[in-house]
C-alpha cells in the first residue's frame, strides 16, 4: 500500500521538523502516561508486595481478581471514570471531567492491576528466596515488604514499564474522560484515532510510528537507568 | 537479660506422615561450642530451624529463658548453608540487621566497620554483595551475624560448599565469635570439622539425639551404635 | 531511589495540577458537538475568531449527537451544537437546556461505490434510493451510534417502510462509530452510506466512493446550538456560554461559518436570517 510508504516519510518529517503543535501532543502524552504510571506504581508496588508476603483469608481470590483485572477493557474503565467524574456523578463537584487529571486517573486505574499482578509474581519468587534469611534477621512482614521492593527494584522496572506501555497505548479510556480536546486533552492515541476518522491514514500511521519510537525510547531509558545501578556480574 | 539456656521439651516435627524430628528434649546453655553431627538427612538443619524459630514444632515446646519471643529473636541469629545476599553493597548487607534492631547511625557505622575488619571484608565494603565469591559470601554472612552481637549463633553447614582455604577462614571466624562470648551451635556432617571445632557433640540420627557428649570422650569412644558407625565411616541404613 | 522516584512523581503531579489550575483560571467553556462538525475542520476555522474577539477558549468534545445530549443532561458541557431537532427540543422541554437556535445547515449525501450495484445514481428521492439498496441487498454501512446522522438515516428508512435491522449483519452493517470511521468502513467494504457534506468533503480516504444522491429536501441537515441551563446545572459557565451562543448567531459568527471552505467548496451554510428567534431567557 502506498499509505505505508508515505507514513514512514511523514513520520520522519514529523520528527525532524519539530512542529510545536505535534511536540505539545507528544509532551502531553508523556506527562499524562508517566504521571499515571507513577501514581499507579506508588499504590500497586506495595500492594503486590503485600500479596507476596502476607497470608490472609481471601488472598487467593485477590490474586485471581488482580490477574483478571489486568485485562480490563479501557472503554469500561473510561466509562466508570466518566460516571464518577460527571457533574451528575459522585465526584462531579471536582470539575475534573475533560481534563488531563481525568485521563491520569483513568490510566492509573487501568495500569494498577497490571503492576500489582506483575509485582506480585516477581516479589513472590524473591520472597521464597529471602524469607528464612529475613526472619532470621528479625524482620517483620512490614520490613520485608520494603526489603523486597528495594531488592526487587530491577525486575520491578519491567512491571512498571509494562504498565507504561498499556497507559501510553490505550485510547478508549482517555477518549471518553479526556474528550480529545485540542491543546488540552489531545494525546498521541486520540490524535491517531481522529486522523484515522478524517481518513488521513498516512498521517495516523506516521503518528503511530512516532508513538512506537517513543515507547522504545522510554523503555530503553528505563532499562539503562536500571542497568546503571545493577552489579556488573550476574 | 540472657535468653540462654534454650530448652526443648519433647519436640516433634512431622511432615508427610514421618517424624523428621522425634521427641527431642534438651537444654542448650551458654559456653562451649556445640557441634551438631550426623549424616545427611539426620535432621540437623530442621533442629536448628526449630531452635531458631524459623519452624514451629508439631508438638512439644521450644522455650528461651525468661524472654518474650521478640526479645529472644533479637538476641540470636543464624548463618545458612547458602546465605541470601541482599541485592546491595557488602556494607549495606551488614547494616540491614542493625537497622531492624534500631541501632543508631553512629553506633551502626562503628559496628559495621568492626564486623567487616574482623571478617577481612573491609576492602570489599562497597562491592555489591551478589558479586562476591562463595567464601566471601559466607564471611559476609558471618559479619552480618556478628555485628548483631547475638547471645547465640546457629550455623547450618556453613562450609559445605567451600574449598579448604575458605573453610579455614570461616572456622577461624567462628572461633573468634566464640571467644568473644557468643554461644555457637553449628551443624556439620564433616567429621574433620567437628574434631577441629567441637567442645561438645550432639549426635543426631534419623530425627533423634542418640548421644550428647564432651568432644574428647565422643571421639574416643562413642556410646551409641549410629555414632560409632558414623565415626568408622560405615554407611548407616 | 524510592524517595527520588516519589519526588519526581510529586513534581509531575504538581506541575499538571498547576497547569490545570492556570487553564481553569482562564475563561473557557466546554462545547459538546458532533464528529461531523469536528472532522470537517469547521471548528478550527471559526473558533479562533471567537476566542480572539472574546478571550474565551472553547474546548470541543466531539461525540455523536446522542452522546452530546447525554453530556448536556449530566451537566458535563456548557454548550452543545448538534443536529437532531427532536432530541434538542426534548432537552429544552426537560429543562436541561435553554432555547434551541438554528445556527447553520448543510445536507446529507448518499455516497456509495462508483460502480453503483443498486443503481441509485441520479434518483431524486433519497428514501427511494435506500429502498433500492435494500431490495438489491447491497451493503449499506450505518453509523449505528445514535448520532444525528444516524437518526436522519433511520427517518429515511421509516419513510419507505423498510426495517433494515432485520438484515443487520447481512447487508446492513451498523458500525457504531463516528462519521469518518464509518466512511473508512464504507470505502473498505465498497458499500453505501449516508454522510454529511462537511465530513465528506474533508474526508481524505474516499477510494472508490462517490456522491450518488444529493439535493433531496429530506436530506436537509439542520444544526442547532443550545446552552445548558445554568438553573439546572449551576456550575455551567453561563456568561461565557451565552457569549458564545450569541456570537455564533451574530453577523460575525454567521460570516465565519459562511467563509469556511473545504477544497474551495462551502460546506456549512449560515442560517437564513431572520430565522433566529429572540433568545428566551429563564
Amino acid at each position: 500500500m502506498a499509505d505505508i510508504g508515505t507514513a514512514f516519510g511523514l513520520a520522519l518529517k514529523l520528527i525532524v521538523t519539530v512542529e510545536p503543535e505535534f511536540l505539545g501532543i507528544v509532551a502531553r502524552s508523556l506527562a499524562i502516561s508517566l504521571s499515571a504510571v507513577v501514581i499507579a506504581a506508588l499504590i500497586a508496588l506495595p500492594l503486590g508486595a503485600v500479596l507476596a508476603v502476607y497470608r490472609f483469608p481471601g488472598r487467593p481470590a485477590a490474586i485471581v481478581l488482580v490477574n483478571a483485572l489486568m485485562g480490563l477493557p479501557p472503554v469500561f474503565v473510561g466509562l466508570m471514570v466518566y460516571l464518577m467524574l460527571s457533574r451528575a456523578g459522585p465526584l462531579g463537584f471536582m470539575g475534573m471531567l475533560f481534563t488531563p487529571g481525568a485521563m491520569i486517573l483513568a490510566q492509573s486505574v487501568l495500569v494498577a492491576p497490571i503492576v500489582i499482578a506483575l509485582a506480585h509474581r516477581i516479589l513472590r519468587d524473591l520472597y521464597e528466596e529471602y524469607q528464612e534469611q529475613l526472619c532470621s534477621f528479625g524482620a517483620r512482614p512490614a520490613d520485608m515488604i520494603w526489603t523486597l521492593l528495594w531488592d526487587g527494584r530491577l525486575s520491578l522496572v519491567t512491571a512498571v514499564m509494562a504498565g507504561f506501555g498499556r497507559a501510553s497505548a490505550e485510547v478508549g479510556a482517555v477518549l471518553i474522560v479526556g474528550g480529545n480536546i485540542a491543546h488540552v486533552t489531545r494525546v498521541m492515541t486520540t490524535t491517531i484515532a481522529l486522523e484515522t476518522s478524517k481518513g488521513n491514514l498516512a498521517l495516523a500511521l506516521a503518528l503511530g510510528i512516532v508513538l512506537v519510537l517513543i515507547a522504545v525510547g522510554v523503555n530503553a531509558g528505563a532499562i539503562l537507568l536500571a542497568g546503571l545501578s545493577a552489579p556488573r556480574r550476574k | 537479660m540472657a535468653i540462654l539456656p534454650l530448652r526443648l521439651d519433647r519436640v516433634c516435627y512431622r511432615a508427610g506422615g514421618h517424624d523428621l524430628i522425634a521427641d527431642i528434649s534438651l537444654d542448650i546453655s551458654a559456653g562451649a561450642k556445640t557441634l551438631l553431627l550426623g549424616a545427611n538427612g539426620a535432621g540437623k538443619s530442621l533442629l536448628l530451624r526449630l531452635c531458631h524459630g524459623l519452624l514451629g514444632p508439631s508438638s512439644g515446646t521450644v522455650r528461651w529463658r525468661g524472654a518474650d519471643a521478640d526479645q529472644a529473636r533479637r538476641r540470636q541469629t543464624m548463618v545458612f548453608q547458602s546465605p541470601v545476599m541482599l541485592r546491595r553493597s557488602v556494607r549495606a548487607n551488614v547494616a540491614y540487621g542493625l537497622k531492624l534492631r534500631g541501632i543508631g547511625r553512629v553506633a551502626r557505622a562503628e559496628r559495621i566497620d568492626t564486623a567487616l575488619s574482623d571478617t577481612g571484608l573491609t576492602a570489599l565494603a562497597d562491592r555489591p554483595a551478589r558479586v562476591l565469591s562463595g567464601g566471601e559470601r559466607q564471611r559476609l554472612a558471618l559479619a552480618r551475624a556478628w555485628a548483631l552481637a547475638p547471645e547465640i549463633l546457629f550455623l547450618d553447614e556453613p562450609t559445605a560448599n567451600l574449598d579448604p582455604g575458605a573453610t579455614a577462614a570461616v572456622e577461624a571466624i567462628v572461633e573468634q565469635i566464640h571467644r568473644a562470648g557468643t554461644k555457637i551451635v553449628m551443624a556439620t556432617h564433616d567429621l574433620g570439622q567437628a574434631r577441629r571445632l567441637a567442645d561438645e557433640v550432639l549426635f543426631l540420627d534419623r530425627g533423634r539425639v542418640t548421644e550428647r557428649a564432651e568432644a574428647a570422650a565422643f571421639f574416643a569412644g562413642p556410646a551409641s551404635d549410629p555414632a560409632a558407625a558414623f565415626l568408622e565411616g560405615r554407611l548407616l541404613w | 531511589m524510592v524517595s527520588r522516584g516519589l519526588r519526581t512523581a510529586l513534581s509531575i503531579v504538581m506541575a499538571l495540577a498547576t497547569a490545570h489550575a492556570t487553564t481553569a483560571g482562564e475563561r473557557f467553556i466546554t462545547l459538546a458537538s458532533t464528529t461531523s462538525t469536528e472532522n470537517s475542520g469547521l471548528f478550527d476555522h471559526i473558533l479562533p475568531r471567537f476566542e480572539q474577539d472574546s478571550g474565551i477558549q472553547v474546548r470541543v468534545v466531539a461525540v455523536g449527537t446522542g452522546q452530546a445530549i447525554r453530556l448536556a443532561r449530566n451537566g458535563d458541557a456548557d454548550v452543545i451544537l448538534v443536529h437532531h431537532r427532536e432530541s434538542e427540543e426534548r432537552l429544552v422541554a426537560d429543562g436541561h437546556a435553554l432555547a434551541r437556535h438554528d445556527v447553520m445547515f448543510n445536507d446529507f449525501l448518499v455516497v456509495g461505490p462508483d460502480r453503483d450495484p443498486a443503481g441509485i445514481a441520479g434518483l431524486a428521492d433519497a428514501a427511494a434510493a435506500l429502498a433500492r439498496i435494500a431490495e438489491s441487498s447491497s451493503v449499506f454501512v450505518s453509523r449505528g451510534d445514535d448520532s444525528g446522522t444516524h437518526m436522519a438515516e433511520r427517518a429515511l428508512w421509516v419513510a419507505v417502510d423498510v426495517t433494515p435491522d432485520a438484515a443487520s449483519g447481512d447487508w446492513y452493517r451498523e458500525v457504531g462509530a463516528g462519521m469518518g470511521a464509518t466512511l473508512n468502513t464504507a470505502a473498505a467494504l465498497d458499500a453505501y452510506t449516508l454522510a454529511d457534506r462537511g465530513t465528506w468533503l474533508a474526508f481524505a480516504n474516499k477510494d472508490a466512493l462517490t456522491v450518488l444522491i444529493e439535493g433531496d429536501p429530506a436530506l436537509f441537515n439542520r444544526y442547532g446550538v443550545l446552552m445548558v441551563n445554568p438553573a439546572r446545572h449551576p456550575h455551567v459557565k453561563a456568561s461565557a456560554a451565552r457569549a458564545f451562543v450569541d456570537w455564533l448567531l451574530s453577523p460575525p459568527g454567521q460570516a465565519a461559518i459562511a467563509s469556511f471552505r473545504i477544497d474551495g467548496q462551502a460546506s456549512f451554510f449560515p442560517n437564513p436570517a431572520p430565522a433566529r428567534e429572540p433568545p428566551r431567557r429563564q
